[in-house]
């Protein structure tokens, strides 16, 4: 079934999460994607965590699972020359090439962009790095954590006297990846419109700098008013809670302004309750007042509370775990989790659609690739290798 | 002269907050016509500040996103003066007109006849109140894309739940991997992560969408479901629960695999930084993030600190024993920082090869002398707010780049051009509907 971008070929030499990410967008919604990996090791999100049934085998990562749906695999040493000239042989009929090694290797390489774009001049190049491919800070290195303080807002992030507080998973290396979709199909919508081939040059510390996740804002507010954001507690209204409880079964959210008071007087549903307590702002209530909500919620369990709480539509929600996700009603009736099946792991459930298509639906045509899946096919397909050229070429380490 | 690379693509918009504010930005950055249809009846909340006209006494109580006007002073039109807000609008158009009313509804029919995509993030159930659908729009401009992106998408039990973006990420499983692990996540702060991923990844959906267009002729729908999207920002976390049945927390500033945290450093003294409402000493304030994920850094780590004895312990002799005593490890690395400034330190440690950098605050960021060099800041003159430095480009694009070329859009900045040039109304009925109060600048 034609998808929405079925027509768009791209090489992807990216690895771990950014990279991968990126082409994941791309390969989800039709793309063809081959993913090159270096012979015998592969992308080293293949010896990441978590692994299934806890066994690090290179074929078992979650993490590469997640990432790598609907790719096709194939090896290949870019450092020995004849697997610069293969490379160099694919590259011609693509419409992107992403990567994000560190910025001195595709140069180094002999595999630039000014390089590549002799061969086809129309070729879209996404290069992502962590600080640029420019700039003094272009060879440093960075983690997900080293981002979150650099690029992103992590300074106030957290509590007044304690350190700043990351958020969740690799959430920098993440929005890079999805900020260089974006940002590649901008360049190819400049390739289709206007015939024009670039190389696209995003750093994952500017593209964090622009978020909308209070740095941006933060940034301009000390333009505006010379005051640097801190640490700040929720802005509490009056004796009403602006907070993460606990509840019979983990947590909820109640983060409720005032004119969800009588919702949230009705949804406690005791008598005479706001007789007891007629002024919202007589914060010298506050503690009696939490007397009677947090032994209620304390009580019950977080779907009860949410759906209580829904009811009189006011703004609490449950805190859900990762377990809570897979077996919610809302998810699975929007059908979000897929199960995908592949060799070595079988059936995993997955995430699914990170938007809905009317026209060109997300697929899971494959799972993730083994390493080095795809070199018959691809190089029988795009080259015309036989067999027995792939045997050659494995024994003198190219693939 | 190459043009910007999405030139002659046209967005209508109907965005609150900052999701898809953000993603038309990005839209907009790189050439897209971005026209933001607005009502004078009816101020966003949120949108173009928490309130339309706060007193100038209230404006400290506001928080840090409601409280960023120049100078702190609200002034004569508050809602186009918001740093939280103006962050996005540049680039934009705005135009106004009462779509409660038919000659407003009218007028918005008339301008979808001319885009090529219209996108919304209202509450499930509001913009059909309105009349606007996907079919209807589409008896106006068959080939139509539309995006349409609630929090918890278009259908489902949830879809008409209420709550903030804070809200939807407790529900989306995000919060409850993050936090202090003493206390998460009831020490959880609000943060906006979900509006980020939306941005990042809505102008990809709708790009998308448009190619298909192009090949095929065919417009489509879009529901962009804003949790299903930020889902997959920790599928991994998810699947050790499908796949093991493990039930991930959080790490707090930990990782599963390499040794790192955030340090404290020495007290700078450059840095007392103005409060709300009295000065405050926030010298103290200072950190450094380092990550260790192998032997080699690990030893250039050891290098930096001056191999220091400690280092030779057996507790740290391999990764696995370093990462068995992390808790006395960080006490030994924080013993360290706290001597260094957070700068130094991350000079010291990237000359040995060390993953670290400094906890920037807001003002770190435009000293920074690397974000200086890649020219990240640009100046903007906004009308009614004076000349600021504002975040730049997202991205680099060698041939067709980004830029800014408009300051941040003024409620109804735009009628002239959207109403006179797009729609071709006359003078006459301009002014007729300006006394009908659709057209105009000042919320009612």
């Amino acid at each position: 079934m034609d998808q929405a971008l079925s027509d768009v070929k791209i090489l992807d030499l990216t690895q771990n999460i950014a990279g991968p990410f990126c082409t994941k967008y791309f390969a989800d919604y039709g793309a063809d994607v081959i993913k090159i990996e270096r012979p015998g090791e592969g992308d080293p999100a293949r010896r990441s965590g978590p692994f299934f049934q806890d066994d690090p085998d290179p074929e078992k990562s979650l993490l590469f699972l997640h990432l790598n749906t609907n790719k096709r695999s194939i090896t290949l040493n870019l450092k020995s020359d004849t697997g610069k000239t293969i490379f160099k042989e694919l590259v011609k009929e693509v419409d992107v090439v992403v990567e994000n090694f560190s910025p001195r290797v595709m140069p180094s390489l002999g595999l630039s962009y000014e390089e590549l774009e002799k061969i086809n001049p129309k070729l879209v190049m996404t290069s992502i790095s962590n600080f640029g491919q420019t700039g003094p800070y272009r060879d440093y290195k960075a983690s997900n954590l080293v981002q979150e303080g650099m690029g992103h807002a992590m300074y106030s992030c957290g509590i007044e006297g304690r350190p700043p507080s990351k958020l969740a998973g690799s959430a920098m290396e993440y929005q890079g990846g999805a900020m260089a979709a974006s940002a590649s199909i901008f360049a190819l919508w400049a390739k289709w419109e206007q015939g024009i081939g670039q190389h696209v040059d995003l750093s994952i510390m500017e593209a964090n700098l622009t978020s909308i996740d209070r740095r941006a804002a933060g940034l301009l507010g000390y333009q505006y008013t010379g005051i640097v954001t801190g640490r700040e507690p929720l802005a509490q209204m009056g004796i009403l809670p602006m907070e993460i409880a606990p509840c019979a079964d983990g947590f909820v959210a109640l983060l409720l302004l005032p004119e969800y008071y009588p919702g949230f007087l009705r949804m406690l549903d005791i008598p005479g309750l706001g007789d007891q307590f007629p002024n919202l702002f007589d914060m010298e209530k506050k503690g009696e007042f939490e007397a009677i909500w947090r032994p209620w919620v304390a009580e019950r369990t977080k779907n009860e509370i949410m759906e209580k709480g829904q009811a009189q539509s006011i703004s609490i929600t449950a805190v859900y775990t990762t377990e809570d996700l897979v077996k919610s009603p809302h998810f699975n009736d929007r059908g979000y989790w897929v199960d995908i099946d592949r060799p070595v792991t079988g059936k995993i459930t997955q995430p699914g659609a990170p938007f809905i298509m009317s026209e060109t639906p997300w697929q899971a045509k494959r799972g993730a690739p083994l390493l080095g899946e795809h070199n018959e096919e691809v190089y029988g397909e795009k080259l015309g290798y036989s067999k027995e050229d792939l045997v050659k070429l494995r024994e003198s380490g190219v693939i | 002269m190459a043009k910007l690379p999405l030139e002659g693509v046209r967005v209508v918009a109907i965005h609150l907050v900052w999701a898809l504010p953000y993603a038309c930005q990005l839209l907009a950055d790189f050439g897209a016509e971005v026209i933001w249809v607005e009502s004078l009846q009816h101020f966003p909340r949120a949108t173009r500040g928490l309130m339309a006209r706060p007193p100038k006494e209230l404006v400290p109580m506001l928080g840090s996103i409601g409280r960023g006007f120049p100078d702190m002073d609200p002034g004569e039109r508050p809602w186009n003066r918001v740093a939280a807000f103006n962050i996005h609008m540049r680039n934009k158009h705005s135009c106004t007109m009462d779509l409660t009313r038919p000659k407003g509804m009218e007028m918005f029919k008339r301008l979808i006849s001319t885009a090529d995509v219209f996108v919304e993030n209202n509450a499930v159930g509001r913009m059909p109140k309105l009349g606007i659908t996907y079919e209807s729009l589409k008896e106006v401009k068959p080939d139509i894309i539309m995006l349409s992106a609630p929090g918890y998408g278009n259908t489902g039990p949830y879809n008409k739940y209420v709550g903030y973006g804070f809200n939807v990420e407790c529900v989306s499983g995000f919060t409850s991997l993050r936090g202090y692990p003493e206390d998460a996540p009831t020490t959880c702060s609000s943060t906006f992560w979900m509006d980020a991923t939306s941005g990042a990844a809505m102008p990809f959906a709708v790009m998308s969408a448009l190619h298909y267009r192009k090949r095929t002729g065919k417009g489509q729908f879009i529901d962009f479901s804003q949790s299903e999207n930020l889902m997959q920002w920790y599928g991994e976390s998810i699947m050790d629960y499908t796949a093991n049945g493990r039930v991930q927390g959080t790490l707090g500033n930990r990782h599963t695999s390499a040794v790192q945290g955030c340090y404290p450093c020495q007290p700078s003294p450059r840095r007392i930084r103005p409060e709300v409402f009295a000065p405050k000493d926030f010298a103290d304030d200072q950190w450094i993030n380092i990550s260790i994920f192998n032997d080699e850094q690990w030893q250039g780590l050891c290098r930096a600190m001056g191999n220091p004895e400690w280092t030779k312990d057996d507790k740290f002799a391999d990764a696995l024993s370093l990462y068995k005593n992390h808790d006395e490890l960080n006490k030994h690395i924080a013993a360290w920082t706290r001597t260094q400034d957070k700068y130094d330190a991350f000079r010291i440690l990237q000359k040995e090869g060390v993953p670290s950098g400094p906890v920037l605050d807001d003002k770190d960021v435009f000293a920074d002398p690397h974000v200086k060099e890649r020219g990240f800041f640009q100046e903007i003159n906004a009308p009614e707010c004076g000349t600021h430095l504002y975040p730049g480009l997202a991205w680099k694009m060698s041939k067709t780049p980004g830029s800014i070329r408009k300051p941040p859009v003024r409620v109804g900045e735009d009628n002239e051009y959207v109403y006179k040039k797009i729609m071709g109304v006359s003078e006459a009925e301009y002014e007729e509907m300006a006394k009908e109060q659709h057209i105009g600048m000042d919320f009612i």
